[in-house]
């Protein structure tokens, strides 16, 4: 079983008349319960792999599979679906509504795949109390801390039972300390629940907490630590 | 919705003043539609408070924008007409001229009428006091009165004016009834009138012709028949001539086609702010759309549907202008029995205008609505997480 598979992935976009290939040529396996880290300079295509492996964006060409499903066979209300169901984000920003308290916020996802109003408040209290902020449900993000609201995010990520958590720059905008807790949290996670989770970072520390780090640079794979280091 | 009531109320001013667009045009429909309902309205109770089932005659081409022709009625042609019908009773006659009455110092400009006995067999013209005219009155010419209210207050005051003097140009008359207050018709004054015998009134005047001729039909299916036949007989009398006879249907057909198209004229004209409320939906709805572009991109990347976005923005859109269409209204009911209470102006409040106003202003919602969700539906996540 196999959480990413990804064969010859190319991604080019056009700016102003002028084609930049963000990728060349990715060939990538994630497996189930793997946790990895992507790592590369600025302007390395790292992003761009995350929101293909995301399901945020569509290959140039190449063949995705996201748990076992070629994404080309999607329309966009199946990706939609695929990225409620089979993914959780935490993006680098948080990005949580501002004036939503942080139950709503964990139980969003929830609205989308039409989970019952109480039902969504029970799963979201139980993604906040396994994050540790059962002690902040009706807090909102501006009376957080941002490793608070990272937590959240990360509840937020995992409400919905996702087979990988994606999570971009998770560390980027906290100070050591609370970086130090949110790193924790997710390898507790990928342990404890057998959640995939793939880092996308540029901190070389931060990369190395992952079981297997993949090296990007000039849209390319450049070096992957353990492409045949897959668990379970 | 529950997101969409939120989302609102994170702008209270911007909503308040976008719906202020719409609570103008709504309010302003349902207020001047009420004052063109209310305009015909009186009107119509005008025309029908003349009496029922009337049919007036008129020498020549009736034309409410030009002088009424020289007049070639007499008497004569009355005692025909009166041969036509069938039913003496039923046709009554006017001759009418402004002349000054006079009783001791007070004076009063007014419309002398000379008429007959049958009036109130034709019009609805109840009395207060005293007497119509007689057969005697006419064949005598007898020089009574009968006042209208106004007329009577104004010389007489509290005094009770039967079997009193008032001079008409010189003449004197002696005071046999008084009018109750009818109002006014066409702009007609009719408590300013004061009838005399129209015999009277022909020497008073010094013609010896009638102005027009009021038949009462017995019923409003002999009203087009006998309208014909009088106007035949008249023709048939006077070959090459043209005689009018109207009834209060074709009065109320005409006034009421131009008012209603009055009445649509400024439903229009309201109709146009209430556009422009929804052009300002619009762009509050795009800036909204720009503002929250990385909530949208976040809400696709957590699973959101195209049409789950274009869904919310939609909602917020309408619950925008359903809520100024409600307000809108309330207002519009508020200030159109305002003008009612506060002005002589009629206002007539319908359910038409109130539930055409609302339908239009939810869908104005929709209409204006749907550009800037759809706009927010198909933002690529991508480029709408990165948004700053």
């Amino acid at each position: 079983m196999t959480a990413f598979e990804a064969i010859g992935l190319t991604r080019s976009y056009q700016l102003e008349g002028v084609s930049v290939d963000a990728l060349r040529g990715v060939d990538l396996t994630i497996g189930a319960g793997e946790f990895a880290a992507i790592i590369g300079p600025s302007g390395s295509g790292k992003s761009t792999l995350m929101h293909l492996l995301g399901c945020l964006d569509r290959p140039t060409s190449g063949i995705l599979r996201v748990g076992g499903v070629d994404v080309a066979t999607l329309d966009d209300g199946q990706l939609a679906d695929l990225r409620n169901r089979t993914i959780g984000f935490v993006f680098q920003s948080f990005h949580l509504l501002a004036r939503t308290t942080a139950l709503d916020n964990v139980a969003l996802p929830l609205v989308y795949r039409g989970v019952p109003r109480g039902e969504r408040r029970n799963r979201a209290r139980a993604a906040l109390e396994a994050v540790g902020l059962e002690h902040r449900l009706d807090h909102r993000p501006s009376q957080m801390s941002g490793g608070e609201q990272q937590r959240v995010a990360i509840a937020r990520a995992l409400v919905g039972d996702p087979q990988v958590v994606l999570a971009d720059e998770p560390t980027g905008n906290l100070d050591s300390r609370n970086g130090a807790e949110v790193m924790n949290l997710l390898r507790r996670l990928n342990g404890e629940n057998g959640v995939a989770v793939l880092l996308v970072t540029h901190e070389r520390e931060v990369a190395e907490q992952a079981h297997r780090q993949i090296h990007v640079r000039d849209g390319r794979i450049e070096h992957d630590t353990g492409g045949s280091v897959t668990l379970a | 919705m529950r997101m969409a009531l939120e989302a609102l109320r994170v702008n209270r001013l911007r909503s308040a003043l976008t719906m202020l667009g719409v609570i103008i045009g709504v309010s302003a429909v349902v207020i001047l539609v009420a004052i063109g309902t209310g305009a015909k309205d009186a009107i119509e109770r005008e025309i029908a408070g003349l009496g029922s089932n009337i049919i007036l005659v008129v020498p020549g081409q009736l034309n409410f924008a030009a002088a009424p022709t020289q007049s070639r009625l007499d008497l004569g042609d009355v005692a025909y007409i009166r041969r036509v019908v069938g039913d003496p009773t039923r046709v009554t006659v006017s001759v009418q001229s402004g002349e000054t009455i006079r009783v001791g110092r007070q004076e009063a400009f007014v419309t002398v009428v000379g008429t007959d006995q049958y009036v109130p067999n034709v019009f609805d013209r109840p009395l207060r006091r005293g007497r119509y005219l007689s057969e005697t009155d006419v064949d005598t010419r007898r020089r009574v009165v009968i006042l209208g209210s106004e007329v009577a207050a104004r010389l007489y005051g509290d005094v009770d004016p039967i079997g009193r003097q008032a001079t008409i140009s010189g003449v004197r008359f002696r005071v046999i009834g008084v009018y109750e207050t009818v109002g006014a018709t066409f702009g007609v004054a009719r408590d300013q009138e004061v009838h005399v015998p129209v015999t009277t009134a022909q020497r008073l005047i010094g013609v010896a012709r009638i102005n027009g001729i009021g038949i009462g039909a017995s019923g409003p299916d002999e009203i087009e028949p006998l309208r014909e036949r009088v106007v035949d007989a008249l023709v048939q009398r006077y070959p090459g001539e043209k005689f009018s006879a109207v009834t209060q249907t074709q009065l109320l057909g005409t006034i009421g086609s131009v008012l209603g198209m009055l009445t649509g004229v400024l439903a229009a004209i309201a109709g146009i702010s209430l556009l422009v409320g929804g052009v300002g939906v619009s762009n509050i709805m795009l800036v909204s759309v720009r503002e929250r572009t990385k909530e949208i991109g976040l809400r696709k990347a957590l699973g959101a549907r195209q049409r789950d976005i274009l869904g919310q923005f939609l909602i917020e859109a309408v619950l925008l202008t359903t809520i100024g269409g409600v307000l809108g209204i309330l207002l519009g009911v508020g200030g159109s029995l305002l003008i009612q209470a506060l002005s002589p102006v009629p206002a007539s409040i319908t359910l038409w205008s109130v539930a055409l106003a609302f339908g239009v202003s939810a869908g104005v919602g929709v209409f204006f609505g749907v550009a800037p969700a759809r706009r927010a539906g198909r933002l690529d996540p991508v480029v709408a997480l990165r948004a700053e």
